[in-house]
């Protein structure tokens, strides 16, 4: 017996970065997806020319060539849109049985699974999201959304006991530039299971998926008004949340713009979601399977560059084991493949605005002014278009700004800790409240942290994971309401006795 | 003078004392504090008002609260946070359940300060009645709201993943105003079935049962911390109530619009969760739901890979 092990061959590889490890270039294709050249509001069902008169360009971060142009909202456009929206509201919407509004909604996810390709390419190219992050999550994820939410519309009257339900009327929406399919599905969905309608602005940097989905509600012949899609950037949000006509705002963004919009709604009887900024902590102890959570950790951290509001940019690793996780984190980063997000085996693509880089790069500037000790990888980046490095901090103190600030980067701060107090009290300290992760082959421990762990979402040996049927929202400064699930029917819904 | 021992002429004849060896007992005032952490001090700023009812007698000395009395007690309910939100529901149950005993024993006590404060007796009685029964039907829901309102859900990946309510964390109450008992009952009950602690500004014009209420939560097996109450003014105090930066939750009673903006305004400074109930009836059932413990919970959904649903791997 002894013998048989002293002859087994360890199956341990060493990595070896001296060899060859390119990939041949495996691009998706451009052809496959249509773009115009200019595109105007859609409300009431038609496209209409802004009022405003204004357009702005739309560019590919990946190559900073212009894609498109798309209209600029004003005041008056906005004005427009939820006066259609009301419309709708009062005239179809409201009235129509809730078994023919599930259909239209089903019909909807149809169509966007059918053209699933084209949109998960735009996706990719107007945002700079790798291509196997759109087309195996973003754009499937958005359709099982409509999926699921349609379904609800005909059966809210088991969702809530012993109460009625009744729709808000017209539903401000604005969703932000990280996943910007996804997020008009999560907004739009439950609010038209509901029998709401809407007046949605996509982010100004990624409007394009979002005016695709326009065409596919016009094609799925939604009565006109029902949705109304609008692009501008923070002005013509600001005209949508201050509109005297709109009963409701669901907004994804910044936690700084989030409470700017709890002071506008202030005396208003608006309703309002928020999903706001994070700065979750993922958690490692001793007895973790390392392999698992490393990988966990990449996924937590690069998952879309890092531009994820959930993100587990805060690592907490116990002490005994930090130098072996750190070591096989660098390991592991070395061999992320940056660049083209066109290509299907870019594992990271384009940071999505030069703004957007800017601020990440203040924050890398500052970590090394903090005296946390830096490592990135080696991979050599475009000469053209925003990029940005996987990058890791360690010897990062719980006062460091790059562990109290959202950087919405691919840049992870790790900290160290030695007992389960200890580390649910800095995994707490701190503003946000989103999400969290936890590591440990242990049951009753991983029931301790989950339970104690204030977070909206708790990954535990996992991260990163979404479902339609998962409520996903945030405690404290990450904002409140729900979106998915059962739980985010409730946002769009009075409770009658 | 004789206006002012009409109440204590009223307790000794609760205490089976022959009322005519009233006039010849100089009567005990009672002196009405506010309640922190379990402890009864007087306001810190050492100042009171004197409210009066219908006919003009004076009720008490109440303390006028400060914003540091309201600062104390946040500190109060934040150390109280973990230990009730850690108690088993079952135990939770039991409190609020020990509450209500400990109110039903002295209903005679809150039905008189009730009339001095120009209820009726029958109304008066009524009002006790309700808030005792309000007590018992949250005792009730402390370890079943939970299964009411969490979901297991059935992702598509391979994950066990589920959604349950936890307390949103200390929550500053302005009670309603218009009663001295139900609604401050209503609304806290609530909020500490579901283990949240809380900050509470009673009635400004009949604060009386607050702090007799405040008694009965001393002897009831609450935590000290979990309720604080406070007797004062909303006028001064509300903006603090909302301003605080430890604070995860206001409510608000009242229909007063411009105040209802600014507590709207200041919540977002760190984005309180803000509950106004000013259109509740709590003399009716309509005052009593599991929804209203839902106000203040947060959903937290957590994930856990499962090996090999349908063939798949870990699923990490």
């Amino acid at each position: 017996m002894a013998k048989a092990i002293a002859k087994k061959k360890s199956n341990t590889i060493k990595l070896k970065f001296d060899t060859s490890w390119s990939y041949a270039p495996a691009p998706e294709s451009k052809s496959a997806a249509t773009i115009n050249k200019q595109y105007n509001l859609f409300i009431n069902g038609a496209w209409q020319q802004p009022l405003s008169k204004k357009y702005f360009d739309t560019i590919n971060p990946a190559t900073e060539e212009k894609l498109s142009e798309v209209a600029e909202a004003g005041a008056a456009d906005v004005d427009k849109a939820v006066k259609a929206a009301r419309n709708a509201y009062e005239k179809v919407w409201k009235k129509m049985p809730a078994k023919e509004r599930a259909k239209y909604i089903f019909r909807i996810a149809r169509l966007m699974q059918e053209k699933a390709r084209e949109l998960a390419i735009i996706e990719t190219l107007d945002g700079g999201k790798p291509i196997k992050e759109s087309r195996d999550f973003d754009v499937p994820t958005a359709a099982n959304h409509l999926f699921y939410y349609a379904g609800w519309a005909d059966k809210l009257a088991y969702a809530f006991p012993n109460r009625k339900t009744e729709p808000l009327g017209v539903a401000g929406q604005i969703t932000p530039w990280n996943f910007p399919l996804l997020m008009a599905s999560w907004k739009i969905a439950p609010a038209l299971a509901t029998g709401n309608t809407v007046v949605l602005k996509p982010a100004e940097t990624t409007s394009l998926t979002t005016l695709k989905l326009a065409e596919i509600i016009q094609e799925a012949d939604l009565p006109p008004g029902v949705v109304n899609i609008i692009t501008g950037a923070g002005e013509t949000g600001a005209a949508i949340v201050n509109h005297a006509d709109v009963n409701k705002i669901a907004f994804t963004g910044s936690t700084n713009v989030g409470k700017i919009i709890q002071r506008a709604i202030a005396g208003t009887g608006k309703k309002a979601t928020l999903e706001l900024g994070g700065k979750a902590a993922n958690i490692i102890f001793e007895d973790a399977p390392i392999d698992q959570a490393v990988e966990g950790v990449v996924n937590a951290i690069f998952f879309n560059q890092g531009h994820v509001c959930c993100a587990g940019s805060r690592l907490y690793v116990q002490e005994s084991i930090a130098k072996e996780v750190i070591r096989k984190l660098r390991d592991r980063m070395q061999t992320l493949i940056v660049g083209d997000p066109m290509d299907k085996n870019t594992d990271i693509g384009a940071i999505n605005s030069k703004e957007q880089l800017q601020i990440i790069q203040k924050y890398i500037a500052i970590g090394k002014k903090e005296g946390a000790e830096m490592y990135e990888s080696s991979c050599r980046l475009p000469t053209k278009g925003f990029w940005c490095r996987p990058t890791i901090f360690s010897n990062v103190a719980q006062s460091n700004r790059i562990a109290q600030e959202e950087i919405f980067g691919p840049v992870l701060s790790i900290l160290t800790f030695r007992t389960d107090d200890e580390v649910i009290e800095k995994a707490n300290n701190s503003p946000y409240g989103l999400s969290a992760g936890v590591w440990t082959d242990k049951g009753s421990k991983i029931f301790n942290m989950t339970k104690r762990m204030r977070a909206g979402v708790v990954w535990a040996n996992t991260f990163n994971k979404f479902d339609p049927t998962s409520p996903f929202g945030g405690y404290k400064e990450s904002g409140y309401g729900r979106e998915g699930g059962l739980h985010g029917l409730l946002p769009y819904l009075n409770l009658i006795n | 003078m004789e206006k002012t021992i009409k109440k204590s002429a009223l307790s000794i004849s609760e205490n089976g004392l022959e009322k005519k060896n009233s006039s010849k007992r100089l009567e005990v005032l009672k002196t009405y504090k506010i309640y922190i952490g379990g402890q009864f001090p007087r306001t810190e700023s050492g100042r009171y008002y004197m409210p009066a009812n219908a006919a003009g007698t004076k009720l008490a000395n109440i303390c006028l609260s400060s914003r540091k009395d309201f600062r104390d007690a946040v500190v109060a309910a934040r150390a109280a946070v973990s230990g009730w939100s850690g108690r088993a529901a079952f135990n939770r149950s039991q409190v609020l359940y020990r509450m209500a005993e400990m109110l039903e024993g002295r209903k005679a006590q809150f039905i008189q300060e009730l009339v001095l404060q120009d209820s009726t007796k029958a109304k008066a009685e009524k009002e006790v009645n309700l808030a005792i029964d309000r007590l018992i039907h949250y005792a009730g829901w402390c370890d079943k709201f939970q299964q009411l309102f969490s979901a297991v859900n059935p992702v598509a990946s391979s994950h066990f993943n589920f959604s349950v309510p936890e307390p949103t964390g200390v929550v500053s109450i302005i009670a309603p105003q218009g009663d001295s008992l139900l609604g401050l009952v209503s609304v806290i009950a609530p909020v500490i079935a579901g283990g949240n602690t809380c900050v509470v500004l009673a009635s400004e014009t009949k604060p009386l049962c607050s702090v007799t209420f405040a008694e009965v939560l001393n002897s009831s097996d609450l935590p000290g911390g979990v309720v604080n109450i406070l007797t004062g003014k909303p006028a001064e105090l509300a903006s603090w109530f909302v301003d605080h930066m430890d604070v995860n939750a206001t409510i608000y009673c009242e229909n007063n619009s411009d105040r209802r903006k600014m507590i709207r305004e200041k919540s977002a400074t760190n984005l309180k969760r803000v509950i106004f109930y000013d259109k509740i009836n709590w003399y009716s059932d309509e005052g009593q739901s599991p929804y209203f413990i839902m106000d203040t919970q947060e959903i937290k959904t957590t994930w856990h890979p499962v090996e090999n649903i349908a063939g798949a791997g870990g699923g990490y």
